[in-house]
């Protein structure tokens, strides 16, 4: 508890964009390289005025593409610093190759990304295509739902990716807009060096010394290019128990920890809605009028993407009768097309438990969701649940076909 | 007056190895020797950032190694990237304190033609423009070899590819060689130099220059290659000197804005010298030399007028 007494807070009025800034310089980033796209920006521009203001001590990167400012953080973390970048939709897909080097090299960068939806049509507007494209890469994906669990969570994904058990690189992801650009009240620490404890500064991965050197990114043959892989995997099942262990230590230091799953009322619930990110919020206070009504609705906020907390949602699926996805991206081609929904499937399968999972695909280009939306999908699921209807594929909520 | 150059003869050269022996380039390549030279330049105290292509194949087949200095691939396009990035932590962290800030260590981006005019041009000018204390050399052995010898934009006008055939309406490359070296000149940097491994020493000292300047450098190295230029292995050097000697490639310097020629050349030969030992030109009409004849003339010309003097004598055998 004495740590706890060491850290003062002071409550700021900031946007998730600037609460990940602050976060980047509470952790006492070294190098910074980013690219300019919306709605990401003002995260760099906040952090470039810390360096600017001498508050943050680190070099910035001022890339000519996000393509360069994944390769530049690559080259950055590979000598041993501690190094960030942001970016969102169009950045983030031209940096896709060097997403997999990153992790394939086991350097523990990390990334914030205000979610957005992709080309073509251009739309600047919020969901989570870009973030999706990201689950085969090897990243650690958290999503946030407020700006606070933003600014804890960077702090977190550098203790998390340094992990020797883990190095592997982390992503953090909001609503791009609605997150990104809203204010809320945030605790940050008054002084920087808070969390000097937390993630201590202690480069343990392989980095590139004179005085020993390596070879990084050597060829592989088919001889050993998959037990890189596997190691890869093995690196992700341990990150699962390593995020917990992460939450529960901040939670403990400083009184803030948001678990793996957040979760509510699933204890005998008929019906149990499960999303991610912002759209949480909405959801919580439309599911208050129908409780007042005597509806027994569980909540759950996955707030770890990968790796997927399957055998968590598994159990909450064996409390209530159904689940409800909400997702905001699409995997084109398939039935069930919430990229969520099909991972909840498949982990209910692997442990063998029936149940209704319902897909909704919602707020894709940031298509308003109500609470009238969420109140009018719980009609139709309990419709589709009291005619015993499988669902046969993903409901397009609120589409003009 | 220029002071004296450091390296003069193979006397000079240091005994050091910081590329081991049994990598897998071909017989011949040219590329082993000016990388074997350049780490002998650059000595310990270095980080390789190198670019997928010839080099960073052949060297490092897991779980084995040439590099007896710290190295890193990451991709095709992006070493300048990397290196910019390796560039700035390593300021970083001496401002920090986390390692010596009495330490100086040389960052070299190592890349191939195709890497370096074509898909790594954008990282390299963005390296360049922000001033990183990077050398960055370019390997060019005038095609895309590691993939089976397809055309860059370092690939000469005429030059056979197996993506630009001689065929019976078109005859190799119809374009020119971009001319990437004054590009990058064009970036006003404080070193660019072009060399070749014909003239070694010319070139150990240009690696010297580059990484002893405080900003970005770039060196452009000829490296001429058996297997996409075909000719016999053995001919590697000799016709890295006949590049030079007809003028095809002309061995100069910008410092700090000073352009000047640091091979001069009394005696020119015909270029015809060079083509006829490459399979790659063995298609060439004498119509066609005599073209590109024409056109190294002219260069040539303007070689001397811009240095103000003759550097490159006249044509002779
Ligand atoms: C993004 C991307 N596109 C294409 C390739 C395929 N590729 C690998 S090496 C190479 C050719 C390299 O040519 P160059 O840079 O001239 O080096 P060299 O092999 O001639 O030494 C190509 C096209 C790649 N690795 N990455
Ligand atoms: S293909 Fe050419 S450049 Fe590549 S290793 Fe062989 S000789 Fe060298
Ligand atoms: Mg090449």
């Amino acid at each position: 508890m004495e740590s706890v007494l060491k850290v003062t807070w002071k409550r700021l009025p900031l946007s998730t964009n600037f609460a990940i800034a602050q976060a980047v310089k509470d952790s006492d980033v070294d190098v910074v390289s980013a690219y300019p796209i919306t709605p990401q920006t003002t995260v760099v521009e906040r952090i470039s005025e810390f360096i600017a203001n001498g508050e943050l001590k680190a070099e910035m990167i001022h890339v000519e593409s996000e393509h360069s400012a994944m390769s530049a953080a690559i080259g950055a973390s590979a000598v041993g610093a501690r190094t960030f970048t942001a970016t969102a939709a169009q950045g983030l897909e031209l940096m896709h190759e060097l997403l997999h080097i990153a992790s394939g090299l086991r350097l523990p960068i990390v990334m914030s990304v205000a979610a957005r939806a992709l080309s073509a049509p251009l739309s600047i507007w919020g969901d989570y295509s870009d973030v999706m494209n990201v689950r085969d890469t090897s990243w650690i994906i958290i999503i946030a739902s407020t700006a606070q669990e933003a600014y804890d969570s960077v702090i977190q994904a550098y203790r998390i990716a340094e992990d020797p058990r883990v190095f592997l690189p982390v992503l953090v992801a909001y609503d791009g807009y609605a997150m990104s650009h809203t204010y809320e009240p945030v605790y940050v620490s008054e002084k920087s060096d808070a969390f000097k404890d937390y993630i201590p500064k202690n480069p343990r991965w392989y980095t590139l010394n004179p005085e020993k050197p390596i070879t990084m990114g050597a060829m592989a043959s088919p001889e050993w290019f998959y037990e890189f892989k596997y190691q890869q995997v093995v690196a992700m099942k341990n990150a699962l128990d390593v995020v917990k262990e992460a939450d529960d230590e901040y939670g403990k230091r400083y009184e803030r920890k948001y678990g793996i799953i957040e979760e509510e009322g699933v204890e005998g619930s008929d019906i149990t809605f499960v999303t991610y990110g912002g759209l949480y919020g909405t959801l919580k206070e439309s599911i208050e009028e129908l409780r007042k009504k005597g509806e027994q609705i569980g909540l759950a906020r996955i707030r770890l993407f990968r790796p997927f907390p399957s055998e968590m949602l598994a159990d909450i699926a064996e409390k209530a009768k159904a689940l409800v996805v909400l997702d905001r991206a699409i995997t084109f081609g398939v039935n069930i097309s919430g990229p969520v929904a099909r991972e909840i499937i498949s982990s209910l399968y692997a442990r063998g438990i029936e149940r209704n999972v319902y897909s909704f695909i919602v707020g894709i280009g940031q298509r308003t969701v109500t609470e009238k939306d969420i109140i009018a999908i719980y009609e139709k699921v309990k419709e589709m649940l009291a005619s015993h209807e499988r669902q046969k594929e993903s409901i397009y909520w609120g589409v003009r076909e | 007056m220029m002071a004296k150059p450091y390296f003069r003869t193979v006397y000079d050269v240091p005994r050091e190895e910081y590329l081991a022996p049994g990598h897998g380039l071909c017989a011949g390549c040219t590329a082993g020797t000016i990388v074997k030279l350049l780490l002998k330049v650059a000595g310990p105290n270095t980080i390789v950032v190198n670019a997928t292509g010839c080099v960073e194949v052949s060297t490092t087949p897991f779980p084995y190694t040439s590099w007896k200095v710290p190295w890193i691939h990451v991709a095709f396009e992006n070493t300048a990237a990397v290196a910019s990035g390796i560039e700035s932590a390593l300021k970083a962290l001496k401002a920090k304190g986390m390692i010596d800030p009495a330490k100086r260590i040389n960052i070299i981006a190592l890349a191939g033609d195709g890497g370096t005019y074509d898909i790594g041009f954008q990282a390299l000018s963005g390296m360049l423009e922000r001033g990183h204390k990077v050398m960055y050399v370019l390997y060019d052995n005038e095609a895309y070899m590691n993939t089976g010898i397809q055309r860059s934009g370092g690939t000469p006008e005429y030059a056979w590819t197996t993506t630009t055939p001689v065929g019976k309406i078109l005859k190799g490359k119809v374009q020119q060689k971009k001319p990437i070296a004054e590009i990058v000149a064009a970036h006003r940097i404080p070193y660019v130099a072009t060399a070749n491994p014909g003239y070694f020493a010319d070139m150990m000292n240009k690696f010297k220059k580059g990484l002893e300047v405080e900003g970005p450098s770039f060196v452009h190295v000829l490296q001429p290659c058996t297997t996409g230029w075909k000719f016999d292995p053995r001919y590697g050097i000799v016709l890295a000197r006949l590049a030079t000697e007809t003028a095809l490639w002309i061995n100069w310097q910008q410092e700090e804005g000073q352009f000047s020629v640091t091979v001069s050349v009394p005696r020119r030969k015909h270029v015809k010298h060079y083509f006829e030992l490459q399979g790659r030109f063995s298609h060439l009409t004498e119509e066609d030399i005599e073209k590109i004849q024409k056109e190294v003339d002219l260069e040539v010309d303007r070689i001397n007028k811009l240095v103000g003097r003759t550097v490159i004598g006249p044509l002779v055998e």
